[in-house]
């Protein structure tokens, strides 16, 4: 995984609540065996308006707007457990997703691969859209470290959380399996102490 | 103070609890299937290690498999490479594996339960949202990322933070024609897509106990549809006659053994919640959806909502995808496809609801009906009642198990701008295939559906 510190960013928006993993990588794109390339049809049915028509309407064919930053409606990446919606977002270019809500699943999926989820109040992520939406070169900057986010232009300097555990992994870029292995002698003791199910 | 069930179990898995982190936590059995497992096992060959424990895997091949003509190599380039990587990695790391053409395969939730292999007590994860449906027997079942699939398979453990527990309690007697899946489409509805986030729900009530152990698998099913991480009944004395003699059951003093423990399953009279809900069962009626999220579900005489400042979030969004008027009534609104199956509603249940139906009838000439069973179990069973016979004769194309038309991963899927009644878990934009419209209902609304090639309201099925 790789580490994660810090980031200077433009934002791109996608106003929409409830975006499922369906949306953000459609099952018929899921028949790889590696984790790469997921990002050509991130958005797929959003993005283009047949095979390979691109939508002028959907955010991120217009003209001008980019940023490792997506900033997303409640309840983002609800529905399937697919890990795909976190590679197609990370392969994509986006290091950073901010929402007011995130689904479970994907948020250990994207904590997982080196994408931060913030969570921002409902507040907050209003003023985030109406400020990128009025001047798309707003810059945000996301402070892992510090677990602030701050939008200058915005007026927006806001702590979010994330537990301590994840951070140091991120800033490290250390992953789970690293850390579970190191354990394996715990586990083994654990499975000596217990009968009942296995 | 008291434990509730879900605390118990969690609280004797848990093997190590980081400070102010999550918890490793311990995997008793862990299905894999051939989409969200081959970036795993790779990760594994790079590391040069093997799979910890691999008689707690099972495999299956179920996402992304044809239905018909299994015998056949699979078209789809991709997909078959993707369903031999999975023959692959299972043999090269010692995993057991119900491939196409076992007498085991099938939708990997099906199969657990269907085995024996699903058991009271036990902590269960599948990289696939639906393991909640494992819940049903009293047990902390939940979907799991490809990370995470690795982590099980390397270390048999997870790490994770304990989510909130919350009850959900129906009581009372179902109305005629209201079955499980409208309790469930009902108590989303209520508390909406993400009402259940970051807790564990216990289902519970009288009219939860009504259920068979197959019902009750398609409310578990869907507790991830309210955002929830699963959903879980305590163990009854149905739950036991459902596993006794099934093919991984424990025997003999096994059973004897096992049984004690699976009777002190049950949340302590004052455990406490972080939150409780109650619902009464005679205020459900059939149940179905209009928009593009499962909690966008109604009563089926009731009336879409009105899109106004105080609407559902992204109804007006929802409703442009489906065509549908704000304000209006699906009841007596022309559909195009029915599908049954899936992980939620595929089950020889629902397979004899349907058959009950729709026998000596016929469906209507402008729907096409695709009734897709969930193992090859559920298949044979089905020839061995007739109920295959009754399908075909009603105008049904029985296929062979798989996913399906659930995902529209393989060629079934319902073509775009058409609406079909599904008796799937999803009705997302694109869900069953581009621009498909989804409407989620109880195999007993989708069966109607067929018939008369509208919405239909089963309860006037039983009138007279
Ligand atoms: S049937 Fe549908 S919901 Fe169930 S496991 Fe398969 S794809 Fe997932």
């Amino acid at each position: 995984m790789e580490k994660f510190t810090q980031l200077f960013s433009k934002c791109v928006l996608l106003p929409e609540e409830n975006v499922d993993t369906d949306q953000i990588i459609p099952a018929r794109f899921l028949k790889a065996v590696s984790r790469e390339g997921f990002g050509d049809n991130l958005f797929r049915d959003w993005r283009y308006l047949d095979e390979s028509t691109p939508n002028p309407d959907f955010v991120l064919n217009q003209p001008g707007v980019e940023g490792q930053i997506l900033v997303a409606g409640r309840n983002f990446g609800c529905g399937s457990s697919r890990e795909h919606a976190a590679w197609a977002l990370y392969d994509y270019g986006f290091r950073v997703i901010i929402s007011s809500f995130f689904a479970d699943i994907f948020k250990n999926n994207a904590l997982n691969n080196g994408l931060l989820p913030v969570q921002v109040s409902d507040d907050v992520l209003a003023k985030i859209f109406k400020t990128v939406n009025n001047d798309p070169a707003t810059l945000a900057e996301v402070n892992l470290e510090e677990e602030r986010l701050v939008i200058e232009k915005a007026g927006i300097s806001e702590n979010f959380e994330i537990n301590n555990y994840k951070k140091y992994c991120m800033i490290n870029g250390f992953d789970d399996i690293d850390f579970l292995i190191n354990k394996s002698e715990e586990i083994k003791a654990y499975e000596q102490n217990r009968e009942l199910v296995i | 103070m008291g434990k509730t069930l879900f605390d118990k179990i969690w609280d004797a898995h848990v093997v190590h609890t980081v400070e102010d982190g999550p918890q490793v936590v311990y995997i008793d059995r862990h299905f894999i299937h051939e989409v969200t497992s081959p970036q795993a096992f790779a990760g594994l060959k790079s590391r040069g290690i093997p799979v910890f424990r691999p008689k707690q895997t099972i495999a299956t091949a179920d996402h992304n498999v044809p239905t018909e003509n299994q015998h056949l190599p699979i078209k789809d380039a991709l997909s078959r490479h993707q369903v031999d990587t999975l023959i692959k990695n299972c043999k090269d790391f010692g995993v057991e594996l119900y491939g196409l053409g076992h007498p085991y395969q099938g939708i990997v939730h099906v199969i657990g339960p269907e085995l024996g292999i699903t058991q009271p007590g036990m902590t269960i994860v599948c990289g696939d949202s639906h393991t909640s449906t494992h819940g049903a027997f009293g047990n902390i079942a939940f979907g799991i990322g490809t990370s995470e699939v690795e982590q099980v398979l390397a270390t048999q453990c997870v790490l994770q933070r304990k989510p909130k527990t919350m009850k959900v309690q129906v009581d009372g007697e179902l109305n005629k024609g209201v079955v499980s899946k409208d309790i469930i489409l009902y108590i989303i509805s209520q508390l909406s897509a993400s009402g259940g986030t970051g807790h564990f729900i216990e289902f519970c009530g009288t009219a939860i106990e009504s259920l068979s152990m197959e019902a009750r698998m398609t409310i578990c099913n869907m507790s991830i549809e309210m955002g929830a991480r699963g959903g879980l009944i305590a163990p009854d004395e149905k739950t036991f006659e459902y596993i006794k003699g099934r093919t991984f059951a424990p025997k003999g003093a096994e059973w004897d053994k096992k049984l004690s423990y699976w009777k002190t399953l049950r949340t302590d009279e004052d455990a406490q919640f972080d939150s409780s809900y109650h619902f009464n069962a005679e205020d459900i009626e059939p149940m179905i959806t209009y928009g593009t999220n499962p909690g966008m579900g109604i009563g089926i005489t009731q009336f879409i909502p009105q899109v106004n400042g105080n609407s559902v979030a992204g109804l007006e969004k929802s409703l442009k995808y489906m065509e549908l008027q704000g304000g209006s009534q699906l009841l007596g609104r022309e559909i195009d496809f029915v599908f049954i199956g899936s992980c939620t509603n595929s089950r020889i249940e629902d397979l004899r609801l349907v058959a009950e139906m729709v026998k000596g009838k016929k469906k209507a000439d402008r729907v096409q009906a695709m009734i897709v069973p969930g193992s090859r179990q559920v298949e044979q069973q089905a020839i061995a009642e007739g109920l295959d016979k009754v399908l075909k004769e009603a105008g049904f194309e029985l296929r062979q198990p798989g996913c399906s038309a659930c995902l529209g991963m393989n060629e079934d899927k319902v073509p775009k701008g058409k609406y079909c009644v599904s008796t799937s878990n999803r009705n997302f934009e694109g869900r069953q295939g581009p621009g498909a419209r989804t409407m989620l209902a109880s195999p007993l609304t989708a069966a109607a559906a067929a018939l008369t090639g509208r919405i239909t309201d089963v309860r006037d099925f039983y009138k007279d």
